[in-house]
């Protein structure tokens, strides 16, 4: 029976039958009809302290659950404040909806009081966007778009509703009929021929190579991939976006491939014959200089978006599907394989990189931010969901917390967005209540967001926030150490003391300064009821190896310099 | 190359923004573009003209058309029969009666143009056909005061004689 409600109501009954739960937003004028409504259902607000924060907390939701996030926001500058949220998720392919509150619509384009055209503005960084003016649009726009932001390609749909549609009185009965989109076909049915092509292959390669990236999460298809590798004995290279996919204590895991990627995998990537890559796009912080990326290679790519297949890089076979569907039938067609003498080259290329190791040296009294790392990965078991900012600590993580475990690391990696972290790792915390949850910062990264502490204070949840303090924005100074000459502009940073900062929201803070006191510190954060900040005071001006600088060649890396005095100390 | 595209779209406001938005933002270089009603209820015709360097960046564009959950279908004329045509009117300025007579001749020497408006000073020229006779045509007329002049995209069609694409059957079969 069609019963008489507000618009208001009919968005909040239509995010609860989506099995939404918490939202995360902010109110305003715009969105004031629907905040009115919000106490007749039950789905818990969490109230953030800028839009951006929203979007993120949404952000890692999603990627911590596999569902769908939901940000609020209102008109204007509230809507604004979402769209480094909203291009976040969009390049790392996030499901998320946005709902944003809208002028009146017949004051539409006519410079009302915060009016802003934010479907115009969102248009490049959401999957898709939609405009809603009446009331009745609001429950079949809504399923619209739950269904395209987690069919496909994943990706953020933001739904702008005006205000009188959120006020309007309507006739309402929930429709569960299936969706229809003729323009939108999210599935594909997998090509025989190429199928056939990639078997063959596979079949004839004596170094293969897997490049397993985000899509391996995405898809669900991390069994299937174990499987596949195991079966015919093939190497795997990790994206940034991919850690956790495939267990990092797997011994056919080779680590990360990339600027900041092993040694050793970027150079089997160059020494391989054929690449198998599994839900990945070749992004330039994967390939480095394309005209000299993986020369000897065949390449093959099963991929959900078929603008991605050779889009960066030319391939020979190209199955456009989703990733797990086509492994499964992949792996039911392939032949055991063996490579053994292809995996004991890579495995001699890792024993001669682990020299240079920065986790091979004995205590000399600093705190280095790969330490810092490395052990709360020990003391945490590697079992907690890290939470990432951009940046060398981000790449440290990267590298140091191994990652068996999936949506185990958090990051942003297509857009690189500093303040990420803090959000999106209360996000995190909301979706996996009973999980640890980190969030790993710079000093620069955390101030960006910050304010979000606040919002962990009042929600009364636990997140361990760890800063990787070195007083300056250390990527940046990095590139300027190794390409401007050591010209320091604008990177120095001065802080506020971090644990005061955590004292005036009432939470505990710590300051860490030596590795001596690393364990004791995770174990202190750990028996904490409340959230904690922790000021890790590291090493200023180290730099994160090895490194493909920009555009160069994947095989020519810059290596930590042996002379370094951390590395002549090591026991090799 | 130009590769010419057909794209039948949602006809919604907001649709032609997001195809042009993501021609910008690709940077894929329109070199012209015509929209109108399609055959069919609800949807309209685009037809664009855009610069592909390879055969890989024309399927990008394909793809990327397709990712729009407005674009219903997309097809690409290029490398197969079709039929495409541009239109121009041009006014030009004939005081001079010299002129007018001149003008009056080279519009005779195209079949596919035509005087569609004859003043005492002016005369308006228009003529329908493939993009490089229009350009032609222009090209007789620039010694002279062109007062105005206006292009519109071209428009294609592929002929009966190739096969009808599986996405169109399916649109129709929708309707």
């Amino acid at each position: 029976m069609a019963k008489k409600v507000k618009g208001a109501d009919v968005l909040w009954d239509v995010l609860i039958r989506q099995g939404v739960e918490v939202v995360f937003g902010y109110p305003g004028g715009a969105t004031l009809p629907s905040y009115d409504a919000l106490h007749r259902h039950r789905i818990h607000h969490v109230l953030v302290r800028h839009e951006q924060g929203a979007a993120h907390m949404a952000d890692g939701f999603s990627r911590a659950t596999g569902k769908v996030g939901v940000a609020f926001a209102t008109s204007g500058p509230g809507a604004t404040n979402l769209v480094t949220g909203l291009a976040t998720a969009m390049m790392d392919s996030v499901p998320m909806v946005a709902v944003t509150g809208q002028v009146n619509s017949h004051l539409i384009g006519s410079d009302a009081f915060q009016e802003t055209d934010v479907t115009g503005i969102t248009l490049p960084v959401t999957k898709h966007n939609f405009l809603v003016t009446k009331a009745q649009e609001i429950m079949p726009t809504l399923r619209k778009a739950f269904y395209i932001a987690q069919s496909g390609r994943p990706g953020p749909v933001l739904v702008d509703i005006t205000k009188d549609a959120q006020a309007a009185e309507i006739e309402y009965e929930y429709d569960d009929r299936p969706i229809r989109l003729s323009g939108y076909r999210p599935s594909y049915k997998i090509d025989k021929v190429e199928l056939q092509r990639a078997l063959e292959l596979i079949e004839k390669a004596e170094r293969p190579l897997i490049l397993a990236g985000h899509g391996v999460i995405r898809s669900g298809a991390s069994k299937i991939l174990q499987q596949f590798v195991e079966f015919t004995n093939t190497p795997v290279a990790m994206t940034l976006l991919g850690l956790g996919a495939f267990p990092a204590s797997h011994p056919l895991n080779l680590g990360m491939m990339g600027m900041h990627g092993e040694a050793w995998v970027n150079q089997a990537i160059q020494e391989a014959d054929l690449l198998l890559a599994f839900g990945m796009r070749f992004d330039d912080r994967v390939t480095g200089n394309l005209k000299t990326y993986a020369t000897k290679a065949r390449k093959i790519h099963i991929e959900i978006d078929p603008s991605e297949i050779n889009k960066n890089v030319k391939v020979d076979v190209g199955i456009v599907g989703d990733l797990r569907e086509v492994l499964e039938v992949l792996t039911a067609q392939v032949s055991a394989g063996d490579h053994g003498e292809w995996i004991e080259h890579i495995d001699e290329m890792k024993g001669s990189s682990a020299v240079r190791d920065i986790q091979s040296l004995p205590d000399n009294g600093h705190l280095y931010a790969a330490h810092v790392i490395n052990d709360l990965w020990r003391y945490t078991h590697g079992k907690s969901v890290v939470v990432t900012d951009v940046g060398q600590h981000q790449m440290w993580e990267a590298q140091y917390y191994k990652h068996d475990y999936l949506r185990g690391l958090i990051t942003s990696g297509g857009l690189g967005t500093m303040g990420f972290a803090l959000p999106a790792a209360i996000g995190a915390k909301f979706g996996r209540p009973q999980d640890e949850v980190w969030a790993i910062a710079g000093d620069g990264g955390f101030q960006m967001t910050a304010c979000e502490l606040s919002t962990i204070a009042q929600e009364g949840i636990k997140v361990n926030v760890a800063i990787i303090n070195n007083g300056f924005l250390g990527m940046v100074r990095q590139w300027q150490e190794m390409f401007y000459d050591k010209n320091y502009s604008a990177t120095p940073m001065r802080s506020p003391d971090f644990v005061k900062l955590a004292d005036a929201h009432g939470l505990p803070g710590l300051r860490v300064t030596k590795r001596s006191e690393m364990q004791d510190a995770v174990a202190w954060a750990q028996a904490q009821p409340q959230s904690v900040v922790i000021d890790f005071r590291v090493e200023q001006e180290d730099s994160v190896y090895p490194m493909v600088p920009a555009g160069a060649d994947l095989h020519n890396m810059i290596r930590r310099p042996m002379a370094n005095p951390i590395v002549e100390t090591a026991e090799d | 190359m130009i590769h010419t595209f057909v794209a039948y779209v949602e006809n919604k406001p907001g649709v032609l923004n997001r195809v042009s938005s993501l021609f910008r933002r690709r940077a894929y270089n329109i070199e012209s573009l015509a929209v109108g009603p399609a055959h069919l209820p609800g949807i309209s015709r685009m037809t664009i003209e855009v610069e592909a360097a390879t055969e890989d960046i024309a399927h990008q564009i394909a793809a990327n058309l397709y990712k729009l959950v407005d674009v219903l279908h997309v097809d690409d004329l290029t490398n197969r029969k079709s039929v495409k045509r541009a239109l121009a009117l041009v006014k030009i300025d004939t005081s001079n009666p010299q002129v007018r007579s001149e003008i009056i001749q080279i519009a005779s020497i195209f079949k596919q143009a035509e005087i569609v408006d004859a003043a005492p000073s002016s005369l308006i020229l228009e003529i329908v056909g493939y993009e490089d006779t229009v350009e032609r045509f222009i090209r007789m007329l620039e010694p002279y005061r062109i007062l105005e002049m206006q292009r519109t995209g071209v428009v294609g069609m592929l002929r009966g004689s190739e096969p009808v694409s599986e996405g169109l059957a399916a649109l129709e079969e929708q309707q």
